[in-house]
């Protein structure tokens, strides 16, 4: 008797684990692999840092010297209902338009077909809380993330884009440069804005993405910029040429939340 | 972390074994030398994450004395924070940092700061070990970019052995330098006032205008400057009119309007050597602070209710006696052993670390 109680139990937690699996961290299969490639766009212009002009909803002329965004927290759907979630040490990634082999992010996940794929803009409140020796590689402060993280107010800025639109007045040092760096985690001892947005891709609206052996489909999302300008609340780069730490970052980010599209996947 | 009994009396006598035992070379560090003082709660930071050795001490204080930590090696940790002046920017109101740029903010004295659970004026810094980031990457500050710390660290002939003595690994980490930095500052430990001292009984007692004086600072000052800390490290305006330039103090981090204007409220430590005061250090004498609370209270900035009085206007109205017995007692809290003990010196450093 004794030992059927314990049998089905580990049945039971067997069933759980396959639920939820994490691949990799417990050595299981993930034997597989599945690209996430970022393509930031502009509307349908690709984005480029040579000084090529886009027009937001305002009607206000642009371009961009800088744009760059952590994607985190990578979970992938089953056909089968499963969610895959990724180790989390190895789940987070800085896409710099600057570094082509940044928006090319390869995940290691066990066998099988994929229906939807969800990650973070962002970096979890978590993660923005622990100590140094938990944050190396992309999330250090001197390395990874440099640039990406407040000093003076412990965290990471999640997204960063910077540019010159001829609608801004003449700052103080006589250039029309606009800053948009995007934050807050929600506070550490009391709470503040909190600009983490997660966003699920239906893999299905395409088709679904096969792993195996040999394979190693890619997940094209594009990522449109201008969809920042727009949506809960038109941003003028003329009114807001510098958003960083303020109430209004969270009318950017609620903005941001929808400029990731699936434009294909395609079963290589 | 032992709750021991905190060296008081025995300060001189053991600042005295110590300089011996350092002419003689036979001084090791012991983890016991963070103390937490007997009329201390226990600390908030985690030591046991990072726990004070020997080596780890001396090079938290090295790197705190080392203008390498800035971008043209003028500054150091150390140029503002001076121990003479319990580790504040002596006698200066803003900050002066690289090409002698000004900040916006007062330097604080650095003290017990084991003790505290977030930083700065305003609050932004929630853990001692992210701290250091704040004044090395500030462009009026040190002005350097944390990369170039790391990088300069690893190339420097000393450090990486430093590192490996203190660490037991010469790949100089943001971690490990911060763990070091941390290591110097939760020593920083000031618990040897006249106040200490008649707290614990140790034979010394309060004369009768500092036994007043306790007094009124308890019903006047206390909610908000509690012992044995003197902060509660709460966010409160003192309802300073607002300068050229209002610094909105803890809404920059918080983001609620309900905070405009609130600073985290600082020790009544060591206040004999750590003017000017508040947080952009427009006073320069206890006087202009109590004056301040008597009559300058400003409505615009939204001061603290339990500054208002029944009639509507704010401010604590002292008696002359009051006043004085008042400043009497906070005299009791200047800890001058601290700003003179050996172990935080700087030449101290260039003595033993070899
Ligand atoms: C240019 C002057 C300057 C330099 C250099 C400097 N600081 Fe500071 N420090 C300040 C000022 C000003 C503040 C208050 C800042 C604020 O509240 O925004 C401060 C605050 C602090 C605090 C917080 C104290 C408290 O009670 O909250 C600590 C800890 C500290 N500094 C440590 C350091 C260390 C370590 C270094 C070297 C890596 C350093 N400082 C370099 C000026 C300086
Ligand atoms: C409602 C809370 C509150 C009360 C009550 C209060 N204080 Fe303060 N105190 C503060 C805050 C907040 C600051 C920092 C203000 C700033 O810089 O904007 C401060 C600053 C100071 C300073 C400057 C310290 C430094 O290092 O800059 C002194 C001295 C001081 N208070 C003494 C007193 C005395 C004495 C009393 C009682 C008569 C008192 N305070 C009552 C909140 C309070």
């Amino acid at each position: 008797m004794k030992s059927i109680i314990t049998l089905s139990a580990a049945l039971l937690l067997l069933a759980s684990c396959n639920r939820k699996m994490t691949p990799g961290s417990d050595g299981k299969d993930a034997s597989s692999t599945l690209t996430l490639s970022f393509e930031n766009y502009a509307g349908d212009k690709t984005v480029s840092m040579n000084g090529e002009n886009y027009t937001n909803a305002s009607g206000e002329t642009f371009s961009v010297t800088l744009l760059q965004y952590f994607i985190s927290n990578i979970s992938l759907k089953k056909t089968d209902g499963t969610i895959i979630t990724l180790p989390q040490d190895s789940s987070y990634f800085l896409v710099k338009e600057s570094l082509p082999a940044s928006k090319q992010i390869t995940l290691h996940v066990p066998k099988g077909n994929y229906t939807a794929v969800t990650f973070m803009l962002g970096i979890d409140s978590l993660r923005n809380t622990k100590p140094l020796s938990e944050r190396t590689g992309i999330l250090d402060p001197a390395g990874g993330a440099e640039g990406m993280y407040w000093g003076w107010n412990s965290g990471y800025i999640f997204f960063k884009m910077e540019g010159h639109s001829t609608a801004i007045p003449d700052n103080k040092a006589g250039t029309k440069k606009f800053r948009y760096h995007i934050g807050l985690f929600g506070g550490m001892n009391s709470p503040t804005v909190n600009n983490i947005k997660n966003i699920t891709l239906d893999l299905k609206e395409k088709q679904v993405a096969k792993t195996g052996a040999g394979k190693n489909p890619v997940i094209r999302v594009h990522t449109n910029i201008l969809q920042m300008f727009t949506g809960t609340e038109n941003i003028s780069i003329a009114k807001n040429p510098v958003v960083m730490v303020s109430p209004f970052s969270k009318h950017i980010a609620d903005n941001y939340a929808s400029m990731f599209s699936l434009a294909a996947v395609d079963n290589k | 972390m032992k709750k021991t009994q905190f060296f008081p009396r025995s300060l001189v006598f053991g600042i005295l074994l110590f300089a011996s035992l350092l002419l003689a070379g036979g001084f090791t560090w012991k983890e016991e030398w963070f103390l937490q003082p007997a009329n201390f709660p226990a600390p908030v930071y985690n030591s046991k994450a990072n726990p004070v050795t020997d080596a780890g001490f001396k090079l938290g204080k090295k790197l705190f004395y080392d203008p390498i930590l800035s971008a043209d090696y003028t500054i150091s940790c150390g140029s503002c924070h001076i121990q003479a002046a319990a580790f504040s920017h002596h006698g200066h109101d803003l900050s002066h940092g690289i090409h002698d740029l000004l900040g916006t903010r007062n330097a604080p004295g650095l003290q017990n700061l084991a003790w505290y659970s977030r930083y700065m004026w305003d609050g932004g810094i929630t853990n001692l070990d992210l701290q250091p980031i704040a004044p090395i990457t500030n462009p009026v500050e040190m002005g350097d970019t944390l990369s170039a710390v790391i990088r300069k660290l690893n190339a420097d002939p000393q450090y990486p052995g430093l590192f490996e003595k203190a660490f037991g690994t010469n790949r100089i980490s943001t971690d490990l330098v911060m763990k070091a930095l941390s290591q110097f500052m939760i020593c920083l430990v000031s618990a040897d006032s006249k106040y200490d001292k008649v707290m614990r009984k140790e034979g010394v007692v309060f004369t009768a205008d500092e036994t007043a004086g306790y007094q009124v600072y308890r019903q006047n000052c206390a909610s908000c400057h509690p012992e044995p800390l003197f902060t509660n490290q709460q966010f409160r305006s003192t309802g300073l009119p607002v300068l050229e330039e209002g610094d909105e103090g803890r809404y920059l981090v918080s983001l609620d309007s309900s905070e405009r204007f609130t600073f985290r409220v600082p020790s009544l430590r060591n206040l004999k050597f750590t003017f000017p005061y508040m947080h952009d250090g427009r006073f320069y004498t206890i006087d202009e602070v109590l004056d301040h609370y008597a009559t300058g209270i400003s409505h615009t900035t939204r001061p603290d209710p339990s500054f208002i009085l029944p009639d509507g206007s704010p401010g604590i109205r002292f008696s002359p006696d009051q006043r004085k017995t008042l400043k009497a007692f906070l005299l009791t809290l200047n800890d001058t052993a601290f700003v003179k003990n050996p172990l935080y010196d700087e030449a101290g450093s260039q003595l033993y670390i070899k």
